[in-house]
């Protein structure tokens, strides 16, 4: 049996799952230690169900917590940033392009050393290591706690970024380090941002992670605890702690890949439609499919494994609003007070929920206090949340062909018809908790991403090449061999170049090797 | 006038449309520029008529995968020994320098040389968009010497090479470049005042930033495709302008061959299904055809943008489901000449049909 959880900004969720099978969920307030919110949601599913806890083998907790941290500047720690590349690189420094309070917070605090690959894994420059050491020196005598250390072209070879690991770790044994190619892919300053971004969540991610041991030891559940990241895959408890910014789109995949579950579908379009945002993914083999540009958070461009997700502004709380005669709906939000200013709930302000309740197709607060709304206008209104929805399953679409489309989240009462070009419109049940379900069904991964040669390699070797790394890293991550499946694989040929020089990315998975 | 912080995301997107789908994301670009120019100040964009006849003027790029710069980004020690290498051999020093592709990257790599080495930087270039060769420049075409060029890369390897045309040089440099690690730089073409403004074409520095400006504007006024075109409609090429196709991207097509990426993205017409609009393209578009016709051939541009926010969205960013219009421009009047059509017309990139002018096409 395995709990999973959704810790949010507003709710912590907890789930109960047997084998398929719901047993039991739960919605609580998040707390600001984090931990009490989880006791109260967990203990809430285990009394519920009447199962001890001594019988739960794992718990998968999703959180947006870092992610919040970053964007509001919480808790985050200066840090020593390590940059691998020299002669490469020096006329893009690091932190170019961070927003100035930022850059502040996180401080000028670079040394860039010789060393480095090319795209083929040759090596550019050997590494430098008295200058490592001699940076390790001088972080320590500024004080700093947390160290970033970023390679050229280590997405391709990540030995000299393990070897200034070694070293930095013998002068500052006790700092968190960061290393690039355990975040990044290649594009140095993406993955060098993501590398900063990720270090200087350093204490956060320790206290946040203890808050979960201590939520778990006051459970008296015994059982590891593993924590979703981006790609819907899990990490140890161990990894999240040097790794917080694997989690940062963890939400919007969690939600995907529960109403996926819930739905029994592994290709299909998901809508999570909430108080303000429709968010709509696509899943592509039970997995969100990854959005292959690259991502601002708080401002700092980053490359990192992130879901392809449009943001659309409509939720239950979009304001109803008729301009230059045509009926409008959203962005703008009542949110969290729709169960005070909405007109089901006796408000004054019309927003979307009141709609799907005067259309006579959803029992939310009291239908009465909307009867009286022209019919014009009801019809008008639900015409264009439809109108809303349908555009955005468009734009996700990855092919004519018909999909299904999943709801999720409690706006989906707001969809009453059939969306055109999707073969089924499917609300299942427990859609409100399909964050934590999500967390809780989460498999194992490993990924490659490097530049092969063809002309040298061949296509077909190349090829086994990138996958047997793939699955070698997934079964270092926890997964159990004769599970593991390709999911995903991209060709991308570097243009302008002959040579047959291709990046290959690829992604597998597999279950958990103790849950069997 | 100085090429000045502010102006750099501008020009960035003005080079991302002027790219015609290729020439690299000008985002390292930009930051290399920034960063060149809050180290040694803005540098001067002077026209070419300000130059003297007997100036000496060399072009600067950057040659290889934009994906592999993205990575090593420039060092520029290496830009500064590409101009010296190549004024050593010619035993002068250079008065100006002048970009060789303002689409897509190489349009920001000049403003950092430029600022470096204290240099003037021409408003000019070779193409006024973006090609995938060397030797597919109007400096070429009207007979501009490719060599003497160097070639450097970030450890200082340096090379001066010699070649009896720019197509050969072409083929000698992307091998060099290849053990380089594939991403160089290169100081070419060099020519005199009188040369460069003879084979120009001119002002496309300040034609990128105009068009960057007129989207930022346009965004703001809540009209950025009309913005966009009203301002091409003034520009001294790309005048001849207009808007081919509001579509949504149904598929796209991709594989390498020789190392240039090649394929078709199909768009299908948001108001008549039936209407199919598909573009080719050689790391660039190079036709556009509306069901099956003609609608606009290399090297008139094919730029395609966001229809909501007119961010030009290059070859490699394609994604099905995406809402774009197709723009098409007129190219400058010196690249639709016999002479630029044997070296960058349809024919150049396999195409079986003649060149016609955009606003002959109906």
């Amino acid at each position: 049996m395995r709990i999973g959880v959704d810790v949010g900004g507003t709710n912590t969720d907890a789930v109960l799952m047997q084998e398929n099978k719901v047993l039991a969920s739960h919605k609580a307030p998040t707390t600001e230690n984090v931990s009490d919110g989880i006791v109260s949601a967990i203990n809430a599913v285990l009394s519920g169900s009447g199962v001890a806890a001594a019988q739960i083998q794992h718990v998968m907790i999703g959180t947006t917590h870092f992610t919040n941290a970053f964007v509001e500047r919480k808790g985050l720690l200066s840090v020593g940033i390590i940059r691998i590349a020299l002669p490469s690189s020096r006329g893009v420094l690091p932190l170019t392009d961070w927003p100035v309070d930022l850059s502040r917070t996180v401080g000028k605090h670079h040394f860039l050393i010789k060393g480095g690959y090319q795209y083929d894994g040759r090596i550019a420059d050997e590494l430098d290591e008295v200058a490592v050491a001699n940076a390790a020196k001088e972080i320590r005598r500024k004080g700093l706690k947390t160290v970033a250390i970023t390679g050229l072209f280590s997405p391709v070879n990540s030995a000299m970024e393990y070897r200034a690991l070694e070293i930095v770790q013998n002068e500052l044994p006790d700092a968190s380090i960061t290393l690039s190619s355990n975040i990044g892919r290649v594009g140095i300053l993406e993955r060098e941002n993501a590398a900063v971004m990720n270090a200087s969540l350093a204490d956060l991610s320790r206290t946040v992670v203890q808050s979960f041991h201590d939520a778990l030891r006051k459970l008296k559940i015994d059982a590891p605890f593993y924590v979703s990241q981006n790609d819907g895959t899990l990490m140890s408890s161990a990894y999240v702690e040097k790794y917080p910014v694997l989690t940062f789109a963890s939400g919007p995949t969690n939600s995907m890949r529960g109403a996926a579950y819930l739905s029994g579908l592994k290709n299909a379009l998901i809508a999570d439609i909430g108080g303000t945002t429709t968010d709509i993914g696509v899943l592509v083999n039970g997995f969100p499919r990854e959005s292959s540009i690259t991502v601002d958070i708080g401002g700092v461009r980053t490359n990192f494994r992130m879901p392809d997700v449009l943001s659309l502004g409509l939720g239950g709380g979009s304001l109803v609003e008729t301009r230059a005669g045509r009926t409008m709906v959203g962005p703008t939000s009542i949110g969290y007070r729709l169960l005070k200013e909405a007109m089901v709930f006796g408000g004054q302000t019309m927003c979307a929920t009141d709609l799907a309740v005067a259309g006579g197709y959803s029992d939310i607060g009291d239908k009465n206090l909307v009867s009286k709304l022209p019919r014009e206008l009801v019809s008008q209104g639900i015409k264009r949340i439809h109108e809303i929805v349908t555009e955005g399953v468009d734009r996700m679409k990855t092919s004519f062909e018909p999909v299904p489309l999943v709801l999720v989240g409690g706006g989906s009462v707001l969809i009453r018809d059939d969306i055109p070009g999707t073969s089924e419109t499917i609300i299942p049940d427990n859609a409100g908790v399909a964050n934590a379900i999500g967390a809780s069904i989460a498999q194992v991964s490993g990924e490659t991403d490097r530049v092969f040669a063809y002309d040298a390699m061949g296509r077909e070797a190349s090829l086994q090449t990138a996958k047997d790394e793939a699955k070698a890293r997934a079964v270092d991550a926890g997964a159990d061999p004769t599970t593991i499946e390709v999911l995903d694989i991209e060709e991308v040929p570097l243009a302008y170049m002959p040579g047959g020089a291709v990046r290959i990315r690829v992604k597998v998975a597999g279950e958990l090797a103790a849950t069997r | 006038m100085k090429v000045s912080l502010d102006d750099l995301p501008d020009i960035a997107t003005g080079a991302t449309f002027l790219g015609t789908g290729g020439g690299g994301d000008p985002y390292i670009g930009r930051l290399l520029a920034m960063n060149a120019i809050k180290e040694f100040g803005a540098p001067e964009l002077i026209e070419p008529d300000d130059l003297d006849d007997d100036a000496l003027v060399f072009t600067i790029a950057m040659l290889g995968a934009p994906t592999v710069l993205g990575e090593k980004a420039a060092c520029g020690d290496d830009i500064d020994l590409a101009v010296e290498k190549l004024a050593q051999r010619l035993g002068r020093q250079p008065d100006a320098l002048v970009g060789i592709e303002i689409g897509g990257i190489n349009s920001l790599l000049p403003v950092m040389a430029a600022a470096r080495l204290g240099l003037p930087l021409v408003n000019a270039d070779g193409m006024g968009r973006a090609f995938p060769e060397i030797q597919m420049v109007t400096f070429n075409v009207y007979g501009i010497s490719c060599t003497p060029l160097s070639v450097t890369d970030d450890h200082l390897t340096s090379l001066v090479v010699d070649t009896k045309d720019a197509k050969s040089a072409e083929d000698l440099v992307r091998v060099a470049a290849m053990q380089l690690g594939l991403s160089v730089i290169l100081s070419s073409y060099p020519m005199s005042g009188a040369d460069l403004k003879r084979t120009a074409v001119k002002g496309t520095l300040t034609m990128a930033l105009e068009i960057g400006r007129a989207i930022t504007q346009g965004r703001n006024d809540g009209r950025p495709v009309e913005a966009l075109i009203d301002y091409l409609r003034t520009t001294t090429y790309y005048n001849e302008c207009k808007q081919l196709f509001d579509g949504k991207v149904t598929d796209i097509k991709r594989e390498t061959t020789q190392g240039f990426n090649v394929g078709a993205c199909q768009l299908v017409s948001l108001s008549d299904p039936c209407d199919v609009m598909e573009i080719s393209f050689q790391n660039e578009h190079l036709v556009a055809r509306l069901n099956g016709k003609t609608k606009c051939i290399v090297p008139d541009l094919i730029c395609l943008v966001d229809r909501e926010t007119a961010e030009p969205v290059p070859v490699d960013g394609l994604k099905y489901g995406q809402r774009l219009k197709v723009i098409a421009t007129s190219a400058a009047p010196i690249m639709r000449t016999p002479e630029s059509l044997a070296v960058f017309g349809p024919h150049a990139f396999g195409l079986d049909e003649a060149f016609v002018p955009l606003e002959q096409i109906e």
